[in-house]
């Protein structure tokens, strides 16, 4: 598969579609498994990774899933192509990072990818776009039902699924939901949520997963742990609290409209400006400034951008992103001036096919 | 690795979590068993006890004191677990407890009942309410769960997919046989690892 191909269209996750997709981005289940009769990925030898990375891809062609796979060799990938799956969060960080034999198997849609040789021997992954867990899910348990009537996955009657960590073990799964809740950020209620989330254990994490800083107020909440209930629990016990952290953050964006509307309306509208004539500018500040922008259009305070087109632009403008967009390598202030110069373009230049109509 | 405290070899590696900081300690057995008698005795003074420097408060200088009955056979009780090795993928209790990684399925046969504590202390829960794959379904006995002498590696377990698991051992000695030009055991390893995988239908096609 060419990554240029993947340059010029959007990932699920980015379409911006789907129940709530105001403030949840994206729904993803994930899956850890392993091949019994192989050693876990950290201590298998380099032929025992190419092995497993064969076996896997040879067994999964045979089954009606594999067909619609396309794989990427992550083991040859120039380090910005790795980075640039990375940021379509088709592959993780530590897959990118890692050595020796790996891939990944990505479905036309970015709906499903397969990593191979990750912690674990095969990590499957599905997102959908907006709240759609139980999509997520029931799609998720169908990939993987297909995949184990010809891979014996690594099982133990009492412990489930053995992964490489104890933390994955059980069931293996970790169903997260990436929300945007900017609003929480700015009344600072962000902290007294996560807090209540720790209770009752689920985990949060930034954008980019794993130890990742949230920036642009973008937030993953995950399941903590994964033996002991069934998947189905496990996707409600997220599930159950996503309708409650909407409500949060709905209630407060009404309440920045209601109490401070000029200051919210000011804020939003610089943060446009700047995006929109900005000479230099980096990754982290245009996220945030994007996040902003996000939220002064859903709440009808900006008038010409779709939400789509932000989501796009999240990506869009992520470090390798840009460089495969323009075709060059660049360092990190070239980086900035080109950044810069596309969302100009893409705000008020030429290309403003995707621009609707001014209000 | 020479101890951080005198000319001895370090034995013994520990990492400390202290308010989120990573330290390291690598040790020779005595200075070691000093250390873990010292934080042993801080811990016993209650848990918010802020190790020896804060001592104002008129507990005993923990240092002076000579160590429980019970420290330094703890000491060597860890040593001695952390020797065992997986019969499978060869990995140390040592080397998991270093990576907070396992080496092959096996481990969790192998340190059932070391892991089995950790476990249920990250998830709160040991046992597995989710979904079965159908293939390991048909081999699944209950096990009882008991303290297991190493099993030589043709002995099958049936349980889950060790059975399966068993053959990460057997390629492994079979490795070894063909290294020490054993072409005789290497056959009959290779045999054994043959059936296995044919029982499972996972024979090179």
């Amino acid at each position: 598969m060419k990554l240029e191909m993947l340059t010029q269209s959007i990932g699920e996750w980015l379409r911006g579609t789907g129940p709530e997709s105001d403030i949840v981005m994206s729904s993803r289940v994930r899956l850890a498994r392993n091949v019994a009769h192989y050693p876990f990925v950290g201590r298998a030898s380099e032929q025992d990774r190419a092995d497993v990375e064969r076996f896997l891809r040879e067994r999964i062609a045979t089954v009606p899933i594999g067909q619609g796979l396309e794989y990427i060799d992550v083991g040859h990938l120039e380090e910005i192509d790795r980075q640039f799956l990375v940021e379509r969060q088709l592959i993780s960080r530590e897959h990118a990072d890692a050595q020796g034999a790996r891939s990944v198997a990505i479905d036309r849609m970015e709906q499903v990818s397969l990593m191979i040789n990750e912690e674990d021997h095969l990590r499957i992954q599905c997102m959908h776009s907006g709240l759609d867990l139980r999509g997520a899910w029931e799609q998720i348990k169908v990939v993987d039902d297909q995949i184990e009537k010809v891979v014996p996955y690594a099982f133990h009657p009492r412990w489930g699924y053995l992964t490489a960590c104890p933390t994955n073990v059980g069931t293996g799964i970790r169903v997260s939901v990436m929300l945007h809740l900017p609003a929480l950020v700015i009344t600072r209620q962000i902290d007294k949520v996560f807090r209540s989330l720790h209770k009752i254990s689920l985990a949060v994490r930034g954008l980019y997963g794993e130890g990742s800083q949230a920036t642009g107020d973008f937030y993953q909440i995950s399941n903590q742990t994964t033996l002991g209930k069934t998947e189905e629990e496990l996707v409600e016990q997220v599930g159950d609290v996503v309708p409650v952290l909407i409500d949060y953050e709905r209630r407060a964006r009404e309440f920045l409209v209601r109490e401070t509307q000029q200051n919210v309306h000011d804020q939003v509208s610089r943060a446009y400006g700047i995006l929109r004539t900005a000479q230099t500018i980096s990754a982290e500040e245009t996220m945030q400034l994007l996040s902003r922008v996000r939220m002064g259009v859903l709440l009808g305070l900006i008038g010409d951008v779709k939400i789509s087109d932000i989501n796009v632009l999240l990506v869009r403008t992520q470090p390798a992103h840009l460089q495969k967009l323009r075709g060059v390598e660049l360092d990190s202030n070239d980086r900035n001036i080109e950044r810069a110069r596309y969302l100009r373009q893409h705000f008020e230049g030429d290309d403003a096919g995707a621009r609707a109509s001014i209000n | 690795m020479k101890c951080q405290q005198c000319d001895k070899p370090a034995v013994f590696h520990i990492t400390e979590l202290e308010s989120g900081a990573v330290r390291e300690l690598h040790l020779c057995e005595d200075h070691a068993r000093n250390y873990l008698n010292q934080s042993e005795l801080n811990q016993s003074d209650g848990p918010d006890a802020g190790g020896a420097q804060e001592s104002e408060e008129g507990s005993p200088a923990a240092g002076d004191l000579p160590g429980p009955l019970g420290v330094g056979h703890t000491a060597g009780e860890l040593a001695i677990l952390d020797q065992r090795a997986c019969a499978m993928c060869g990995i140390t209790f040592f080397e998991f407890r270093n990576q907070g990684r396992l080496g092959c399925p096996h481990d969790y046969v192998q340190f059932e009942n070391e892991l089995e504590p950790l476990i249920a202390n990250i998830h709160g829960s040991a046992e597995h309410a989710g979904r079965r794959p159908s293939r390991a379904a048909v081999e699944a006995v209950k096990q009882p769960n008991q303290p297991q002498a190493p099993l030589p590696p043709q002995v099958a377990l049936p349980a889950g997919t060790d059975e399966l698991t068993m053959v990460i051992g057997m390629r492994r000695e079979m490795k070894e046989a063909i290294a020490c030009e054993d072409y005789e055991k290497a056959r009959e390893n290779r045999d054994a690892i043959r059936a296995i995988e044919e029982r499972w239908s996972l024979e090179e096609r």
